[in-house]
């Protein structure tokens, strides 16, 4: 998983989210248009330059690309192995995405969550016309960061607790008063944004 | 002030306030009760995140029926469980969300949100995500939020039931120093002793009313 927000005051972190994310879109378009592995190892580069710029703790940063590897190493494996590519075609794919999720992770350890979210909001406002409310969408992108994290603490939470009661493996066990809570969360959500002003009928107009 | 009228208030076909009617007009008052008493139901009645089957909740002359995001404005609402009122991922970001989203200007927000930090001894805390602070962290967090919007009220709903010993001093001493009008729904009888008023339910009825010293005896007396 991408990691989350990590302050340091580097040139990087000051840049604006929008240039970030349209640098990152840029790089995106080379890295897929240009041949061979070329475009994937220059972004590699450029990745690894931003990480060191940004002054963000290597440990950290391996820690968070972890998951990525794994998940890497298992495309290159059905590539290679089940799809009959050939293991330099797999390793040149393997390469782009290794690239793009480094350039990825770049953004996402620099850019401020709420800096992110108003940057969609402004993105979805071109969207205004078709009906969409930016505000609500930016929310929903906000609020799907914040609770991903807990979510999985919720998961944890009631595992232990079938575990304690001598239930190992059940999936009805884990799902419904998974799901309880998740509705119950939810519903205690939706009081806490009203408490806290959020009005569901702006529009996000103003801004 | 905050005045309930005849107040009855139902789930479905299950009634959980009936005929209520209060006139909240001391600085801290608290609402004791035991489990099903009603005081959650009351407390969100106070800043209309619910509005009752029948009667009325005015806040300073504002109807929440009527007026409820005025109403908002005015009655800040502290839930027991503070991990579902932060909504941003980290400390600063959240402090903002409610300023944000009553469209305050970006240097304002960024002013209030300064001095929200440092008030309530979360700087240090500035960047990090809310999700690996600790239960007493996150309430502190919690309460901030909603300070940090100057409400002229603040209810809190069971505010020291989740922390230790170290953490439920903290926020009772924040509690204590608030210049705000408080209304504090707790089980937690340490707390309220120096309060001004205190109003106990139970099965949904007022039972008793009055300073603690009053009030709490009668109360502790019907739960044993």
């Amino acid at each position: 998983m991408l990691g989350l927000y990590l302050h340091r005051d580097s040139a990087v972190h000051r840049l604006p989210a929008g240039a970030k994310m349209g640098g990152l879109l840029l790089l995106t378009a080379v890295v897929l248009t240009l041949p061979g592995a070329w475009g994937a190892l220059a972004a590699m580069v450029a990745g690894a330059a931003l990480l060191a710029a940004a002054r963000l703790p290597p440990g950290r940063v391996l820690r968070d690309l972890r998951a990525p590897v794994v998940m890497l190493a298992l495309l290159f494996g059905i590539q290679a192995l089940l799809a009959g590519t050939g293991w330099q075609d797999a390793a040149i794919a393997v390469a782009r995405f290794a690239a793009l999720i480094l350039l990825a992770t770049v953004v996402t350890l620099t850019t401020r969550v709420m800096d992110m979210v108003d940057l969609f909001e402004r993105l979805f406002g071109l969207l205004r016309p078709l009906g969409v409310n930016p505000a609500k969408m930016a929310l929903m992108l906000a609020l799907t960061i914040r609770f991903v994290p807990l979510l999985g603490d919720l998961v944890r939470e009631v595992r232990m607790a079938q575990r304690a009661r001598g239930v190992e493996r059940n999936m009805a066990a884990l799902f419904v008063p998974l799901l309880v809570k998740i509705l119950t969360m939810a519903d205690d959500l939706t009081a806490a944004l009203e408490a806290r002003g959020y009005d569901p009928a702006d529009t996000g107009s103003q801004r | 002030m905050i005045e309930l009228r005849s107040v009855t208030h139902a789930y479905g076909d299950r009634p959980v306030l009936h005929d209520l009617s209060l006139r909240l007009e001391e600085r801290r008052i608290a609402i004791l009760g035991g489990n099903g008493s009603g005081k959650s139901t009351l407390a969100r009645l106070l800043n209309g995140l619910i509005v009752p089957t029948a009667g009325s909740v005015s806040v300073d002359g504002l109807d929440t029926r009527r007026d409820g995001r005025a109403v908002r404005q005015r009655v800040g609402f502290v839930f027991q469980n503070p991990d579902t009122q932060i909504v941003y991922p980290t400390v600063e970001e959240d402090l903002a969300f409610g300023l944000k989203a009553r469209r305050l200007p970006r240097d304002e927000i960024a002013r209030r949100v300064a001095a929200a930090l440092e008030r309530y001894g979360l700087a240090r805390y500035r960047h990090q995500p809310a999700h690996q602070m600790s239960g007493g962290e996150k309430q502190l967090l919690a309460i901030a939020g909603v300070l940090v919007l100057e409400p002229s009220h603040v209810v809190f709903d069971e505010p020291t039931t989740l922390l230790d010993l170290r953490n439920r001093r903290k926020v009772i001493q924040l509690v204590r120093d608030l210049p705000q009008r408080v209304v504090v729904v707790t089980h937690d009888l340490d707390m309220i002793m120096d309060f001004d008023r205190v109003v106990v339910l139970e099965g949904g009825r007022v039972v008793a009313d009055g300073p603690p010293a009053e009030a709490v005896p009668a109360y502790v007396e019907r739960l044993g």
